[in-house]
């Protein structure tokens, strides 16, 4: 059994103590948002934040997460406009979108800690998430974008051209 | 451009569509699978066609009639049907279709999504089922205004009567057009009135997928459903024996085990506990007539029978004849391995079989295939079988397969309760239908110039429409083993490719680009060794061969000018180029290289892509991202390792993937030949291992003949 703040919402679980969270956040809170890809801290793909920092739920022990706050990916912002969500958005960078949940927790996690990450940093941070679409460039550009618009303190705007009524 | 409405017709009747008046192809199915439409005969709804429902409220529904796993399908579809049909963009709403032939794509004869086919194939259908839709809310206006329909223009979601100045919006024609017949003839429109077509344009997807609302298979949570983890036999082909159940039946939340042909499923309400409670099954396997295959093995079938077994797949001049035995004459050996395709969403499926029939959630390239499926082992008629297809987490050819969905439609037949089957990691990675492994080998002969006279390529590998559809074979040659071999467009006088067909019996499958995505290495790879040979540069020595002013030229000049071919390289880097035309587009790169601790590492591709009218040049420019990094994955790791019948490699330690430190910058230039749509989603990774390998193999000075790449001693 655990206790647990998730998205703000206090919640106890009452499910093995080694049930990694991430069944947890999924088959019982149901929160979806949080994606099952390897089930051994290998591809990103179930990245939540505890206490703030990034981690693999899918081999993060219930019990280990009791007493601490959890956000995922649906709890990041309240409406999707997180700079990173909107810097997502804006650079188009979803293709199938299933790691992306977890590539944008990973993201918004380093962008906490260091507001103007150079490549390297963005390659130390990110190359635990893995994208079979291989989005990684915009990848890159999304999270320098987000940066951007963090330190200006403005909504992003978007490079690509739309197409308008 | 005009068609005959008789086209829109016949192509909905045979779709077997509800036919009330002029309501062509809008299948029954859609009206029940969608709460919200109940409303074939609902007052003023208007629902020309298959693809579009439009309400009086200014509501505008559009059905994507092809599955979204990443390609772009839900914003490329409604460009098509907006531009003809002058709707605002982003006024509407979309929903993915049911299973129902309606919507076949005509490229491909079925609902299936695949072949980079989702733009070539619908080009002209929905452009011309958004005009037919225009043109009846133009005659709706004009009746009312009673003014000839010709005076008549449509600007987005507006009917415009040009000499008075009166307008009139979409949504207040809708209830008027739904009485309307269709038009006789279908007016599309010229490329340069295009509005939405061509335009660089964001997904409409990002905003539920950055905000993890974007349902995939695996989300799926009908009501009392149960989550399976299935042990299968590790042997391919091999079957359960017996099981002894007893410790896991007493797991934490179990709630059942069901013994299958090829396996044993535990049953629980969350996956985790399924899984766990499997590892507790203690099983004895028949493991059948594979449990001594390895690799080796399959290596020597490969060349014991790629002579005695060969078939012609082409020929031309005097052939395999005009080989010479001299010094002229050049041979290599080529082999690439079995790939699994390590979809982000493992495989999954969703069922519930009710007296009433089945209800699927699925993330399919082929809702027609499951629908079939389920229905074959629920024992119901396909009628009563719905097919919600979600977004798909990858599709990459491994979701034409049905295999998931019957172990879960068998699943919930037995347990009486909706069933989610889960594949683990490494579930998926051992269970798959695998790319073809191949092995090739190739001879040429060069004349006084240094350019092939003779060129023989034999290949010997298994065959995946042998499986999937043997009709598709015809005289021993499957088409997808020879793609990229029998017909690359390089003019030599004597050409020998001949195929056979070895089996081992590992499981195959399409896999992104499929025969292209060995044979460009092979054919690519092999004329730079002739380059090499002949000390020329291997752009030069291509255009020496290539048909002048062919769409192939423009792309290898288009990429070798990105790239400044020539110009100055950074020490310790290397350049190398290839070209491949697959699924109606052509593509040449030029990838950079160099080797660090040993490895390689490929720092920019510049690509060159002609796919005749690039309808959303954003998703073109993302799908060749994505094309070469799946390319780069399988040149750099990809390699299932065969022993004892089972697959070694089991999660992303061991089969990798690209990540982001290693993936290039990529550069993609749009050559704009005006043709019509080529594919997207494939064409971008044919040429990406034979460029990089060729840039290698100037750095080393030694061809690489075997992917994934290893490089000897001399790196």
């Amino acid at each position: 059994m655990a206790t647990l703040t998730i998205n703000g919402r206090s919640v106890t679980l009452e499910v093995a103590d080694d049930m990694p969270l991430l069944w947890a956040i999924r088959d019982y809170i149901g929160l979806t948002g949080t994606k099952f890809g390897c089930g051994a801290g290998l591809c990103g793909a179930c990245t939540v934040h505890v206490d703030g920092e990034a981690t693999r739920s899918c081999v993060t022990p219930v019990a280990s997460a009791d007493g601490k706050e959890i956000t995922t990916i649906e709890g990041l912002s309240s409406a999707g406009d997180h700079p990173v969500q909107l810097a997502w958005v804006a650079e188009d960078a979803p293709q199938c979108g299933y790691c992306q949940s977890g590539q944008i927790m990973q993201a918004a996690a380093l962008l906490a800690d260091n507001p103007d990450p150079s490549d390297e940093d963005i390659d130390r941070a990110m190359k635990g998430n893995l994208c079979r679409c291989g989005t990684y460039n915009q990848i890159r550009a999304a999270i320098k974008h987000a940066a951007r618009a963090k330190m200006a303190g403005s909504d992003v705007q978007s490079d690509n051209q739309e197409v308008s009524a | 451009m005009t068609t005959r409405r008789q086209f829109l017709k016949v192509s909905a009747a045979v779709g077997g569509g509800l036919l009330v008046g002029f309501r062509f192809g809008a299948p029954e199915s859609a009206m029940a699978a969608d709460g919200t439409s109940g409303a074939s005969g609902s007052a003023g709804v208007f629902e020309p066609n298959a693809w579009i429902e439009m309400h009086p409220d200014g509501r505008t529904m559009l059905t994507i009639s092809g599955s979204e796993m990443g390609q772009g399908a839900m914003t490329v579809i409604p460009m098509m049907i907006a531009e003809e049909l002058d709707l605002p963009w982003g006024e509407f709403d979309t929903r993915f279709a049911p299973a129902d032939e309606a919507y076949a794509n005509p490229a491909l004869g079925s609902q299936v999504t695949g072949g980079s086919a989702t733009v070539r194939g619908f080009y002209t259908k929905l452009r011309e089922v958004g005009a037919a839709t225009r043109e009846m809310l133009v005659q709706a206006a004009a009746n009312r205004w009673d003014v000839p329909f010709d005076e008549l223009r449509t600007e987005p979601g507006v009917v415009v009567h040009t000499a008075s100045g009166r307008q009139v919006e979409y949504k207040d024609l809708v209830a008027d057009a739904a009485q309307l017949e269709p038009p006789e003839e279908v007016f599309t429109k010229d490329r340069k009135d295009f509005r939405i077509i061509g335009k660089p344009t964001k997904r409409l997807d990002s905003p539920q997928k950055v905000t993890g609302q974007a349902d995939f298979g695996i989300d799926a949570r009908p009501d009392g459903l149960l989550q399976a983890s299935i042990e299968r036999c590790p042997v391919f082909g091999g079957k359960l024996k017996s099981v002894d159940a007893d410790e896991a039946r007493k797991a934490d939340g179990v709630e059942d085990v069901i013994e299958l042909d090829h396996g044993v499923a535990v049953l629980a309400r969350d996956w985790w506990s399924a899984d766990q409670a499997r590892g507790k099954l203690s099983i004895e396997w028949d493991e059948g007539d594979l449990a001594d295959l390895d690799d080796e093995a399959i290596d020597a079938q490969f060349q014991e029978r790629i002579k005695e077994d060969a078939r012609s797949a082409r020929s031309e001049g005097r052939g395999a004849d005009a080989l010479g035995n001299d010094e002229n004459t050049h041979s290599a050996t080529y082999r690439v391995p079995y790939l699994a395709h390590t979809t982000m969403e493992p495989m999954n499926a969703t069922a519930s079989v009710t007296e009433d029939g089945v209800t699927l959630w699925v993330p399919t390239q082929a809702p027609g295939s499951v629908q079939k499926v389920a229905a074959e082992v629920a024992g119901v008629d396909k009628d009563k079988v719905t097919v919600h297809t979600t977004f798909l987490g990858g599709g990459f050819g491994r979701r034409f397969e049905t295999d998931f969905v019957r172990e879960a439609v068998e699943l919930s037949k037995r347990a009486g309760r909706p069933v989610k089957v889960i594949y683990s990691r490494p579930d998926d990675v051992r269970h798959d239908f695998y790319r073809p492994a191949a092995y090739n080998e190739l001879s040429a002969t060069l004349g006084d110039d240094g350019l092939p006279v003779t060129w023989v390529h034999r290949i010997a590998g298994p065959s995946i429409w042998s499986r999937v559809a043997p009709g598709m074979v015809k005289d021993g040659i499957d088409p997808a083993a020879v793609e990229g071999a029998t017909d690359h467009p390089y003019q030599i006088e004597n050409i020998a490719v001949s195929y056979a067909n070895v089996d081992p019996g590992i499981p195959v499958g399409f896999w992104r680009s499929v025969g292209h995505s060995h044979n460009a290495y092979i054919v690519e790879s092999f004329l730079d060794e002739l380059a090499r040979r002949a000390d020329a540069d291997p752009v030069e020595y291509r255009l020496k061969l290539l048909e002048d002013d062919s769409r192939h030229v423009g792309v290898l000049r288009r990429a070798a000018e990105m790239a400044d071919w020539g110009g100055e390289v950074p020490e310790g880097r290397a350049r190398g180029v290839a070209l491949a035309k697959s699924f109606g587009s052509y593509c040449a790169q030029v990838a950079e290289v160099s080797i660090e601790d040993g490895k390689p590492r490929v720092h920019k591709v510049w690509c060159a892509l002609d796919c005749g009218i690039a309808v959303n040049p954003a998703g073109v420019e993302r799908q060749v991202h994505s094309s070469i990094a799946y390319g780069l994955t399988a040149a750099l790791f990809g390699k299932v390792t065969i022993k004892n019948g089972r697959v070694q490699e089991q999660n992303f330690n061991d089969y990798q993937a690209v990540s982001i430190d290693q993936m290039p910058e990529v550069e993609v230039g749009i050559v704009d030949s005006g043709q019509p749509p080529g594919g997207v989603g494939e064409p971008g990774l044919p040429p990406l291992a034979p460029a990089v390998v060729n840039a290698l193999a100037s750095l080393t000075g030694k061809p690489i003949r075997r992917l994934p790449i290893e490089l000897g001693d001399e790196a």
